[in-house]
């Protein structure tokens, strides 16, 4: 293994592992998605969603419980000295980019392994259109874990990153999620999914993430300068 | 005219500033390699600002600075690797153990982990932290966090140490079994006959005088 990957490793594996043992992003991310969801039921009086109306409930509530989890992604390294023992190590910076990232792309694969049989359960009738959906959530998280990985990296050092976070976040997160409710809408619909140019938002969830996984790789060296 | 090669720290005109304050300012100095400098000075002439910016942990503002035969800030990751940095924090993940916390610094390094097993097995003895590396590290106490941070900052066996005020938290039995891993060039456990530069901020003139080859005193905005 060359030194980058074991670098990688070691940092995807330090963070699971104290994930696993504080539980400190997971289950605040998942509580609020699914009390979202309860307020959702309950305010529209629906027990049924299908098209854009569902689209924009699932989206909605992962996004802002994703901000949950961006916030907090490099925190240890703020708070314990991380940056400054990284900074030290002859690991190229951008490998603290691709590890974060990487986390928080497992963090939103959890979440979502979770909450969306929840939403299933609470909103859908027809859920075969859950399958195809795999493929939106993992190209939209890639999206959201490079940018959110970039975004909390500049936040971080200040004392208002929690509110940082989300007034940096949001405003470049409008393409990805107009590309992903998008995608989802049509394969959400009562009568069964349909893949009306699934392929076109497919490609510019594509074009969005290769944008911000090559601009977070670039720009992080400079990010970790004092 | 010494041989540069031999030569491991050279700042000449070295400043440093935060915003408009200056906290360092024309700081010259040449130690050579394998020497022993204290750095003494009060609180706020800029000894940590020093030590962070010869870890390249800070960029001068001013002046230039060559630490192992490498320009700072242009070669700074040159070095990485090659510098053993102990501060105020003592940067260690509170949710590890002191054990946890040591492999993952030495694959941060790239040391194979036989290898780093038995750097970390044999420095926590050192340290009398063998029996106690497997406690988290946010149950420790200040001078246990320390000691951990003291094999941290040693393991990846750096030719230049960067020490802030090492012995504090420590207890007698702790600044004694320290000496090993960041005691002076005969001292060294590890160092196995290679020059290793030790540069230590502290607070007791008279030690350091004793201990050092070289003293470098900073008063509030300049070198003396």
């Amino acid at each position: 293994m060359t030194p980058s990957r074991r670098a990688f490793a070691a940092i995807v594996g330090k963070d699971l592992r104290t994930e696993l043992r504080t539980m400190r992003s997971l289950p605040a991310m998942v509580l609020f998605a699914v009390t979202t969801f309860i307020i959702f039921r309950f305010g529209l009086d629906r027990t049924a969603l299908s098209g854009s109306l569902a689209s924009g409930v699932v989206w909605t509530t992962l996004l802002f419980a994703a901000v949950l989890g961006i916030n907090r992604i490099f925190l240890p390294e703020r708070e314990e000295g991380g940056f400054d023992a990284f900074r030290l190590a002859p690991v190229d910076r951008p490998v603290l980019f691709a590890a974060k990232a990487t986390v928080l792309f497992l963090y939103l694969l959890v979440l979502e392994l979770i909450v969306v049989p929840v939403f299933a359960v609470f909103f859908l009738q027809e859920w075969s259109g859950l399958v195809p959906l795999v493929v939106i959530l993992a190209a939209t998280n890639l999206g959201f874990a490079a940018l959110g990985t970039l975004i909390s990296s500049m936040a971080v050092n200040s004392r208002a990153r929690d509110l940082l976070v989300p007034l940096l976040l949001l405003p470049l997160v409008v393409p990805l999620m107009i590309a992903a409710t998008s995608a989802t809408a049509p394969l959400l619909e009562a009568a069964g999914p349909s893949y009306d140019k699934f392929g076109t938002w497919l490609l510019v969830l594509g074009l969005y993430d290769g944008i911000f996984c090559l601009v977070g790789y670039a720009v992080f060296d400079f990010l970790l300068e004092d | 005219m010494a041989d540069r090669s031999d030569i491991a720290i050279s700042l000449r005109g070295l400043g440093r500033d935060y915003g408009d304050r200056a906290a360092l300012a024309g700081v010259d100095l040449e130690l050579p390699r394998g020497a022993s400098l204290a750095v003494l000075g009060p609180n706020g002439s800029g000894k940590s600002t020093l030590l962070r910016v010869l870890a390249t942990l800070l960029r001068p503002s001013r002046g230039e600075v060559e630490v192992l035969g490498r320009g700072l800030p242009g070669e700074s990751w040159k070095l990485r690797g090659e510098i053993g940095y102990l501060g105020h924090e003592p940067l260690l993940y509170e949710d590890l153990t002191g054990r946890e916390n040591l492999r993952f610094q030495a694959r941060l390094y790239g040391i194979d982990d036989d290898e780093a097993a038995a750097r970390i097995e044999s420095d926590l003895d050192l340290l009398g932290m063998r029996r106690r590396g497997d406690y988290r590290v946010s149950d420790y106490s200040a001078g246990m966090k320390q000691r951990i941070a003291i094999c941290r900052a040693v393991l990846h066996r750096p030719a230049l140490l960067l020490l802030d005020e090492p012995d504090s938290n420590l207890d007698p039995e702790g600044r004694e079994a320290a000496r090993a891993l960041i005691g002076g060039p005969e001292e060294l456990a590890w160092a196995t006959g290679r020059p290793v530069t030790r540069v230590a901020v502290s607070h007791e003139p008279e030690k350091a005088r004793a201990e050092a080859d070289r003293v470098l005193e900073l008063r509030i905005g300049a070198a003396a």
